[in-house]
């Protein structure tokens, strides 16, 4: 399965998100801007969570491409340290659980799994326990 | 350089009307604050109008009257009914004008507004996936905030509770209808731990204030509103806003700090000399962080201060007097403009049943919305 955008996550074995490094401040922003002043660099893939939301209706299409059928999803933000706060889909945890400050690991999953086509979206869940 | 003085005051009521159009409301916004002031179209030697969905401001001339008036549009997202009087206080200040007009009107479709990642300089993708939409970031705003500060969900209910209670007292807003509580809470979520009661909504509706000279309100025998303070100030490093793919860990001020900080030195006075305050209530918890990020009280007081009315009408500080734009709704343009309206009939002892006692002398604005923008003004009688 691709990613719904190239340059946002790399394509190793474990994906980590590819930030964007400011040349001159170090200053990390996600996704990494098209100009030369910022230099692509892979972020860590743990983090905890900075804080989130539960999207409980359907966005608008266009732009939003998931699928027709909806169902809730969380939106995060999560800080992964040293580095930057992202904004991602939580996966794989009961919305009761969620609670901030959790470790956190990167994940990418399928922003409408049924497409003809699937493409990923960067996502995180929970840490596996030590 | 001059004092600035609000001559009149006009509105339109918010909500949906049918077979009105935006600029219909504008124009009968001007005529209600022309009436108040004592003043025909003629006598206006200015115009800064605000509208973000419903065409240019300009063509009221139209139905206004083709004086040949200087009249400028502003567009300036959430903040351009600020900036539309700010522009226009700066030209009474200066001298150069005594009589001006600051209009603002929108008339926007149902739902939630629509917007496309380019308008935003974000990446198609972050559209597909379900990200341009704006509750998402209140939401996860104050989730942190909550988190920080020890801010309960029943104290966010108890905001939109106040609004729909003052609502109810106020003629041009639009939900009228007071909530219950328990209500609020129960309601079905939009986006956690907001429900649908606790955002406000796009709405339609106009108003429109007079500005002029000191002379000019003497010569009127109007009551004497003194514009005090009117700034307009955009984001600084490490603010957190709508549409935000990432944000620093190094957190920073807002747009409202700033606006805030400068519109009370330029008034000489602080926060504790306020006596009735309109703040921007996008939704239940803006109104708390405003509060604090306004300079009314710490982070975390909110809770006590809720809890004891603190911001009802009869409080230390009643907040959004009219129910704000929970209760009024959102026209883009008119927003800003809606709670300096608020402000001047508060001040004037025009309230009716949602005056807030004691002979109020002194009203606070603040407007904070997308992209990072705020505006704030100070009155004083």
């Amino acid at each position: 399965m691709k990613a719904i955008a190239e340059g946002l996550f790399t394509s190793e074995p474990e994906p980590r998100l590819v930030g964007g490094k400011d040349r001159e401040s170090g200053r990390i922003v996600f996704p990494c801007p098209v100009n030369d002043r910022f230099e692509p660099v892979p972020l860590s893939r743990s983090g905890t969570l900075w804080s989130y939301t539960i999207q409980r209706f359907r966005p608008k299409s266009p732009p939003y491409a998931g699928p027709e059928a909806f169902t809730p999803f969380p939106v995060a933000y999560v800080e992964l340290p040293g580095e930057t706060i992202v904004e991602a889909r939580l996966v794989d945890v009961d919305f009761d659980d969620i609670e901030i400050g959790m470790p956190l690991e990167f994940t990418t999953t399928p922003l409408d799994p049924d497409a003809a086509e699937p493409v990923l979206i960067p996502a995180f869940r929970p840490a596996e326990a030590a | 350089m001059g004092d600035v003085f609000v001559l009149g005051v006009g509105i339109h009521p918010f909500g949906r009307t049918e077979g009105m159009s935006g600029v219909d409301q504008g124009v009968f916004a001007v005529r209600q604050a022309l009436g108040d002031a004592g003043l025909e179209w003629k006598d206006v030697q200015f115009a800064y109008g605000a509208s973000d969905a419903a065409g240019n401001p300009d063509t009221m001339v139209d139905q206004l009257g083709l004086t040949g008036v200087q009249f400028i549009n502003v567009r300036n997202g959430c903040a351009a009914g600020g900036s539309a009087l700010f522009s226009a206080q700066m030209a009474i200040k200066s001298g150069e004008c005594d009589i001006g007009l600051a209009v603002g009107f929108d008339k926007h479709p149902r739902g939630a507004f629509d917007a496309k990642p380019s308008e935003y300089n974000l990446p198609e993708w972050y559209g597909d996936a379900g990200y341009m939409v704006t509750t998402q970031f209140f939401a996860n705003k104050i989730m942190r905030y909550m988190h920080l500060n020890g801010i309960s969900r029943e104290t966010l209910g108890r905001v939109a509770e106040k609004a729909f209670r003052n609502g109810e007292k106020a003629p041009h807003a639009w939900r009228r209808q007071p909530v219950p509580l328990e209500d609020i809470l129960e309601a079905p979520m939009v986006s956690d731990p907001y429900s649908k009661y606790m955002f406000c909504s796009p709405a339609e509706g106009g108003v429109a204030l007079i500005l002029g000279s000191e002379k000019k309100a003497r010569e009127l025998g109007v009551p004497l509103v003194r514009l005090k303070a009117a700034t307009m100030r955009t984001r600084p490093p490490g603010s957190f806003e709508v549409f935000a793919p990432s944000v620093d860990i190094e957190r920073g001020g807002s747009a409202t700090n700033i606006a805030s900080r400068d519109a009370f030195n330029i008034a000489g006075i602080g926060p504790e000399d306020i006596d009735v305050a309109q703040l921007q209530d996008t939704e239940a918890g803006a109104e708390l962080m405003h509060m604090a990020e306004n300079g009314f009280c710490a982070d975390g007081e909110q809770e006590r201060w809720l809890a004891e009315g603190l911001t009802e009408i009869g409080g230390k500080l009643p907040v959004n007097t009219d129910g704000g734009c929970l209760a009024c709704g959102e026209p883009i343009g008119a927003s800003g403009l809606r709670q300096v309206y608020e402000n001047v009939v508060q001040l004037r002892g025009q309230g009716g049943a949602r005056q807030v006692p004691g002979d109020p002398k002194t009203a606070y604005s603040h407007v904070y919305g997308a992209p990072g923008v705020s505006a704030v003004t100070i009155l004083e009688r």
